[in-house]
């Protein structure tokens, strides 16, 4: 997440543009996907134009952010992976009979890795602070842009005290093949005390320098006629993508059919 | 100038599980007073810095900044004034670039762009760090985290500053550095650590605690040469005044 932040520093067109319209543009491309039917496969393939496009010209670094994918991937294969054996009704593609269940699976796959990649990509090239100030510009109630950014930060402490623990145990574990039985339960209650206790510590010095529940980044933004024009070219391409099948048309044209 | 007295009258805190930290402290720090509150472990300083600032409130007795008592009432007011530097900078620096992090203070003020950045670089130009504002604050140093930390709350223009064991985690140099920054304030400040010889070079005045009482008060120079007193205390004579171990004569302060 860290490495995310980073990268959220450097200066190219893409990170230029105004928080607010990247935030807007990613929500309809979300909104565009979610839109497509479940069973939709090929209507899908012009929409990975768009974190390819901004991934290259954001300079964001493609394994890091593949692995972050990675991540995510068994949660995403988690919940497809019922639809073949369940959604039995088949279906023939190109002369092979081919579960209507697996179609489904690869859609939500796809669906997923490329709402994934997009929301990666919205905080590699803003950050959270620039997205949480977008989000309090489009007059998101204050309680939920809070609760998302103290979460967001809370979680590297989490993740940062898992890696002391982890650490501590490596070093006097002598058998390395993970962590004991008998050692889970006192070794997640000590993380969640000292998380608890360092978010306290961190929510402490945040008081101590003023803060009451309002985040104050003070960036102001100034629209910009690129800001405008990102918007309204990425904008007609979803929704030309979604109410036109692209890749048909294009074989189509292709083959004179 | 009493608007710049800082005064803890009869204090008492106990904690939840009943373990009584602090336990009839009462002091006066005037203004420009360089204080160091010095004691063994569980002694109450870091109870007593809570307390001061308003992050703990005491059982009974009262704080006092100025002519305005410490409760939730004016805490925004009273933290204006006082500024905090943890022991653990990694719980202070918690935005994502070092910038960011000593605006967050006057950002939280209200304060225009303009004046934010003008106290910005003001505060890393202070503490020597102006070509680190734009890395990330958990990619520093123990020493550049340490000189962050104070930027944060120098950028508060505070009247008094309080340290939590500032030399902590930090190499010799780093803490050379550290001491020739503080001595260069000339705001009120309340340092509490175990690293005497850095008490003695910073502080006039030291106040001891012992079981959440204040065993001592007084100068420095004489409280800290005092090898029964240090003892009592659980603690012991700055290195600067043991002897030698290679020749046994005793080093000069």
């Amino acid at each position: 997440m860290r490495y995310l932040e980073d990268i959220a520093h450097k200066k190219t067109i893409i990170h230029k543009l105004h928080p607010v319209i990247k935030l807007v543009t990613t929500f309809i491309y979300l909104t565009v996907i979610v839109s497509f039917d479940k069973y939709e496969i090929i209507g899908l393939f012009p929409l990975i134009l768009f974190p390819v496009i901004m991934t290259a010209a954001a300079e964001i670094p493609v394994f890091p952010l593949i692995k972050r994918l990675i991540y995510i991937e068994p949660l995403i294969i988690g919940i497809g992976i019922l639809n073949p054996l369940f959604d039995n009704k088949i279906i023939s593609i190109c002369g092979l009979s081919v579960s209507s269940g697996w179609i489904v699976f690869i859609s939500i796959v796809l669906k997923s890795s490329l709402t994934v990649t997009s929301a990666i990509i919205l905080m590699a090239t803003t950050g959270i602070d620039k997205i949480a100030l977008s989000l309090r510009s489009l007059k998101i109630p204050k309680i939920f842009v809070l609760q998302i950014l103290l979460t967001y930060r809370y979680i590297s402490v989490l993740i940062e005290e898992a890696g002391r623990t982890m650490k501590a145990y490596s070093i006097r574990s002598f058998d390395n093949k993970g962590i004991q039985k008998k050692a889970w339960g006192s070794l997640l209650g000590g993380l969640v005390i000292r998380t608890y206790d360092r978010a306290q510590r961190i929510y402490e010095a945040m008081c101590i320098r003023g803060f009451n529940g309002e985040y104050n980044t003070g960036g102001r933004f100034k629209l910009s006629l690129p800001d405008i024009l990102f918007l309204i070219f990425w904008t007609l391409f979803f929704i030309v993508s979604r109410l036109i099948n692209l890749p048909l048309l294009l074989g189509l044209l292709i083959t004179g059919a | 100038m009493s608007h710049h007295i800082t005064e803890g009258i009869n204090l008492h805190y106990s904690y939840p599980n009943g373990f009584k930290a602090v336990n009839g402290i009462s002091f006066r720090i005037y203004h420009g007073e360089s204080v160091g509150i010095i004691g063994a472990n569980g002694a109450g300083k870091s109870t007593l810095l809570m307390l001061l600032m308003g992050i703990l409130f005491p059982d009974e007795g009262e704080i006092r900044i100025g002519e305005t008592k410490v409760t939730k009432k004016t805490l925004p007011m009273i933290r204006q004034r006082l500024g905090m530097v943890f022991q653990d900078p990694d719980d202070q620096l918690f935005m994502t670039t070092v910038y960011d992090d000593v605006a967050f203070g006057p950002h939280n003020f209200k304060l225009d762009e303009t004046e934010v950045k003008k106290r910005v670089m003001q505060s890393l130009e202070k503490t020597g760090i102006v070509h680190l504002k734009e890395r990330a604050p958990f990619k520093l140093s123990a020493g550049e985290k340490r000189s962050t930390a104070i930027a944060t709350v120098l950028s508060m223009n505070p009247d008094i500053l309080i340290l939590d064991e500032p030399a902590s985690f930090l190499d010799p140099k780093s803490r050379r550095r550290l001491l020739n920054l503080l001595k260069s304030f000339d705001h009120t400040k309340i340092i509490t650590s175990h690293d005497l010889d850095m008490i003695s070079e910073l502080c006039d005045r030291t106040i001891i605690l012992k079981e959440g009482t204040v065993i001592s008060d007084g100068n420095t120079k004489d409280l800290i040469t005092d090898k029964k007193l240090m003892d009592e205390c659980g603690l012991e004579l700055p290195l600067s005044l043991q002897k030698c171990p290679v020749c046994s004569k005793k080093y000069k302060l």
